[in-house]
């Protein structure tokens, strides 16, 4: 069986779209079956590592396409219809980065998480080498990990405000300075 | 001359060869370390950086004194010469060489020959272990507090097997005084040996050397200030001469410690095999004794400093491990022995 | 060592933080390699719990990444890793490639090869005699380290740059191996050699090296693979994997070389897995020596590719074997000369993450220890 076969098959209905890209296999799964997803991934087709995980904001792809396919209509004719507006595409995506020890294939997992909705059901159950990763996406995007043991900002200082990989915070930075208190620990 | 006089003179004298020593062990350190690290060492200030030591000793001095604001006061400045001073002190019964005779008056070259010879010696260094833990506790900082724990209980713990090993040499050697002991090594026994202590003591000597290292806070035995866990122990806090007096006076304990091994273990002032007052007049030989005990405790310094830069250092508990389990069961084991032996020879 | 080490699967649980001294080991300290921050509770000198706190050399790299083109990239890539920075300029080099599409030319890979090699030795080296210094055998540092200035001369000849080498490019190589290297080549391995095997008489069979090092930090392999450990860490703990061997990239497959595995996780398997690696690494630059002396002397070095690099739209993975563990790109384009997502995974990340439950119940020497063994290099921590 081919890979993309093996998981179709232990996924079942939990799998959205798989595509491949170089010899890359991505697989998206809805948010809220996460764990039962990896459970299965790990458990039945055999990806037992788990090699980082980590959050993409994709607002700028989305206004980008936008604006190719309103200059693309620009220069069509005008006798095709207005497209329906649909609701907005989720802006972030979760990626998890899987290895299959025994074949040595590796697998990205996607997970669409809306900008409203940022609850994301932890895997630090299945895979303590989320502990960190899953931090840090929190701290860079603002994902809330349902289940986290230990859900706090990990590489910028702890009163920190803002999410500062998302495409809408600056490269300059806003400004903020860190306030150290020298009495506690 | 009277007498007074004259025992001012040496007092004044030994004063300054100890800190004279101290001060050079520090040159002496760094090049050698260099020499064993295929690197170059100190050589800019003076010819071989033999003005280094000066150098660092102006630094020292010329540098802000700083008192951390929630330190002990009083405890912070008692702490360094309540460990240099102790360290000092016991270089006044060692003895550096035989007679010399000045002026038609014979001077025994040893600042005061005690009857109670090393046990005195053994006393201050202890009083030398208040120094370090009054540092560190004084101090009012964790690193400080964890380092003179440490050197409380390690140079405790050490004490009692150098004290076994001591105990020993006494019962070999009938006195506690250290003039008496050199003066008993002279001559051979089993015909060819040279009648010092290490061939007849091999394994006190042994445990001595090693309760040496320990006391003197050298690697390996350098938990109290090593450098890699506890940014230098006890003496974290402290800059400018108080540091000065810390780093100076563990030196001054080692040519202490160096120069005890050597008078009771290898013979003192005196050539193996060679009386030289035989062949060389009151004077030369008063020199020549002082320049014999000089260079063996020379060599013993160079021991200490090569051992520092070969071996790695102890974890703690494998540490006090050495000192408790292996070190004081071999002391007793040679106390045993020894008496028996002694007892069975005459 | 007659002694049977146990190897007890830690299973995590709260520590108890009641009224325990909490010692601050900070970010500056003689000990810690780049800015570290580890906060724990000791009891005395049992250690109950340690929290490493990291962030302190957090540059923004990966925000950098996407406001500068794939080119512009590479010199960030320098100071990931600064100890071997030719393995993240290799790798970031591979994995653009890979978005490409493209492969380079033999020669090419020969020389990413043999300077990645000499890359893991030097690496290796700092780590032996850090190691050596945080536990007290200040020795074997100086040795190993002029051997790392004779490969820091290779590296300044043929690409100008002792440490942030940026060497080679999108699609190859600039330059040949010097001239001047084929005379030294010869000499440096030897001398190599021989400065490991001063440190080996040094500290290997040392009995006071040996009580520090075995049995400290014992962990099981089930709970390195849960925690997401590679490289070295991993293979201490007896698990055989190598992504040269695994995922060959380059012309690893060609090659004969053997993976050193540990068996108990602790310090000195670490330690003796890095010593036996620098050796398979001489292996491996002598065999691509070899092979590269047999290429032509016009084989191409780069590949023909655009002035402005622009990868078709899709994300790709890809990581090498650094001399940590697995080193990995993420490179998410959207078809504009510009990368929209770089994620970097570093190795030794994953292995930090696991301190608390590596270092409980030791104590605070066995702390400094498995900090100096686990190599974290700050820059590739925090990016």
């Amino acid at each position: 069986m081919s890979l993309a076969e093996r998981i179709k098959d232990c996924l079942g209905a939990d799998l959205i779209e798989i595509t491949e890209f170089r010899g890359d296999v991505c697989v998206e799964i809805p948010k809220n079956r996460v764990i039962e997803a990896m459970t299965a991934l790990k458990e039945k087709a055999g990806f037992d590592f788990l090699s980082d995980v980590f959050g993409v904001d994709n607002i700028d792809l989305y206004a980008a396409k936008a604006k190719k396919a309103k200059k693309k209509k620009k220069g069509e004719d005008e006798e095709e219809e207005p497209k329906k507006e649909g609701p907005p595409p989720p802006r972030f995506e979760v990626i998890y980065l899987l290895l299959s020890l025994k074949t040595n294939q590796r697998l990205q997992v996607k997970v669409r998480v809306p900008e409203d909705d940022l609850d994301v059901p932890s895997v630090t159950g299945i895979w303590k080498a989320a502990t960190w990763p899953e931090r840090e996406a929190f701290d860079m995007y603002g994902f809330k990990f349902k289940g986290h043991p230990n859900l706090r900002r990990l590489l910028m200082w702890d009163e920190f405000k803002d999410h500062p990989l998302r495409k809408d915070y600056p490269l300059e930075g806003k400004g903020e300075e860190r306030h150290l208190n020298y009495d506690t620990v | 001359m009277v007498d007074w006089q004259i025992d001012l003179i040496k007092v004044v004298f030994i004063w300054v060869w100890a800190l004279l020593i101290a001060v050079v062990m520090t040159w002496v350190e760094r090049r050698a370390s260099a020499m064993m690290q295929d690197r170059l060492g100190p050589n800019r200030a003076g010819p071989f950086g033999l003005f280094q030591p000066l150098a660092d000793g102006i630094k020292l001095f010329t540098k802000e004194d700083i008192i951390p604001e929630k330190a002990r006061k009083i405890l912070f400045v008692l702490g360094p010469p309540l460990f240099a001073l102790p360290a000092f002190s016991a270089y006044a019964v060692v003895p550096f060489g035989d007679k010399i005779v000045l002026g038609g008056k014979e001077i025994i070259l040893q600042v005061s020959d005690v009857n109670i010879g090393f046990l005195y010696v053994l006393a201050l260094g202890a009083i030398g272990v208040y120094g370090m833990v009054i540092g560190g506790w004084a101090s009012n900082s964790k690193y400080s507090i964890l380092g003179g724990l440490r050197a409380t209980a390690q140079l405790i713990s050490y004490e009692v097997p150098m004290g076994l090993a001591l105990l020993t040499i006494v019962l070999l050697y009938g006195t506690f005084s250290l003039r008496e002991m050199v003066l008993l090594q002279q001559g051979t026994f089993l015909g060819f040996l040279p009648n010092w202590g290490i061939f007849k003591q091999p394994l006190g000597f042994i445990i001595f050397l090693v309760a040496a290292y320990a006391e003197a806070n050298r690697v390996p035995f350098d938990l109290p200030e090593c450098e890699s866990e506890l940014v230098t122990g006890y003496h974290t806090e402290y800059g400018s001469m108080r540091l000065g007096l810390y780093l100076f006076g563990e030196y001054v304990n080692l040519g202490t410690l160096a120069a005890i091994t050597v008078s009771l273990f290898f013979g003192g002032w005196a050539l193996p095999y060679v009386d030289m007052s035989k062949f060389l007049g009151p004077v030369a030989y008063g020199i020549a004794s002082f320049t014999v005990f000089f260079l063996k405790q020379a060599f013993f310094l160079f021991l200490f400093v090569w051992v520092r830069w070969t071996v790695p250092r102890f974890r703690y508990d494998q540490l006090m491990g050495l000192g408790w389990k292996a070190l004081i069961p071999l002391g007793l084991v040679n106390l045993f022995v020894t008496a028996l032996l002694v007892q069975l020879t005459i | 060592m007659a002694k049977e080490i146990e190897t007890v699967c830690i299973t995590t649980g709260p520590a108890e933080v009641g009224d325990y001294v909490a010692l601050n080991i900070g970010p500056i300290h003689p000990a810690m390699h780049g800015t570290l921050r580890v906060i724990t509770r000791t009891d005395g000198e049992t250690i109950i719990s340690a929290e490493p706190e990291i962030g302190y050399l957090h540059r923004g790299v990966e925000k950098l990444g996407e406001n500068l083109t794939y080119k512009q990239f590479l010199p960030l890539t320098d100071r990931l890793n600064y100890c071997s920075a030719i393995c993240n300029n290799v790798a970031y080099e591979l994995a653009v490639e890979k978005a490409l599409g493209i492969e380079v030319p033999k020669k090419a890979q020969l020389i990413r090869t043999i300077m990645m090699e000499l890359a893991r030795i030097a690496d290796h080296q700092v780590l032996v005699g850090i190691l050596g210094v945080d536990l007290g055998a200040l020795t074997p540092f100086f040795y190993l380290i002029i051997q790392r200035e004779e490969i820091y001369e290779v590296f300044e000849w043929h690409h100008g740059a002792r440490l942030t080498n940026s060497m080679g490019a999108i699609g190859g190589v600039e330059a040949e191996l010097p001239d001047r290297f084929h005379q030294k080549w010869p000499k440096m391995r030897d001398t190599i050699r021989k400065a490991n095997d001063e440190t080996d008489k040094l500290l290997t069979h040392n009995r006071i090296w040996m009580d520090r090092t075995i049995g400290v930090n014992a962990f099981c392999a089930d709970d390195a693979l849960n925690w997401g450990f590679t490289g070295p860490m991993l293979r201490a703990c007896g698990v055989k994997r190598d992504l040269r061997k695994d995922e060959p990239y380059l012309m690893y497959d060609q090659f004969d070389f053997e993976i050193p595995t540990g068996k108990h996780g602790d310090v000195f398997d670490r330690y003796m897995i890095r010593m036996l690696e620098m050796e398979e690494s001489i292996k491996i630059i002598d065999q691509a020596y070899a092979m590269y002396q047999d290429m032509p002397d016009d084989a191409p070095l780069m590949k023909k590719v655009p002035k402005i690099i622009k990868p078709p739209e899709g994300q790709i993975y890809h990581a090498i074997e650094s001399p940590n563990g697995e080193l990995g790109f993420f490179i998410k384009s959207d078809g504009t000369d510009k990368p929209y997502r770089i994620k970097i995974r570093p190795p030794c990340y994953m292995v930090y993450q696991a301190f608390g439950e590596l270092v409980q119940g030791e104590m605070i020497s066995d702390l400094i220890a498995c900090l100096s063994s686990i190599n974290v290099i700050a820059g590739e921590l925090d990016r």
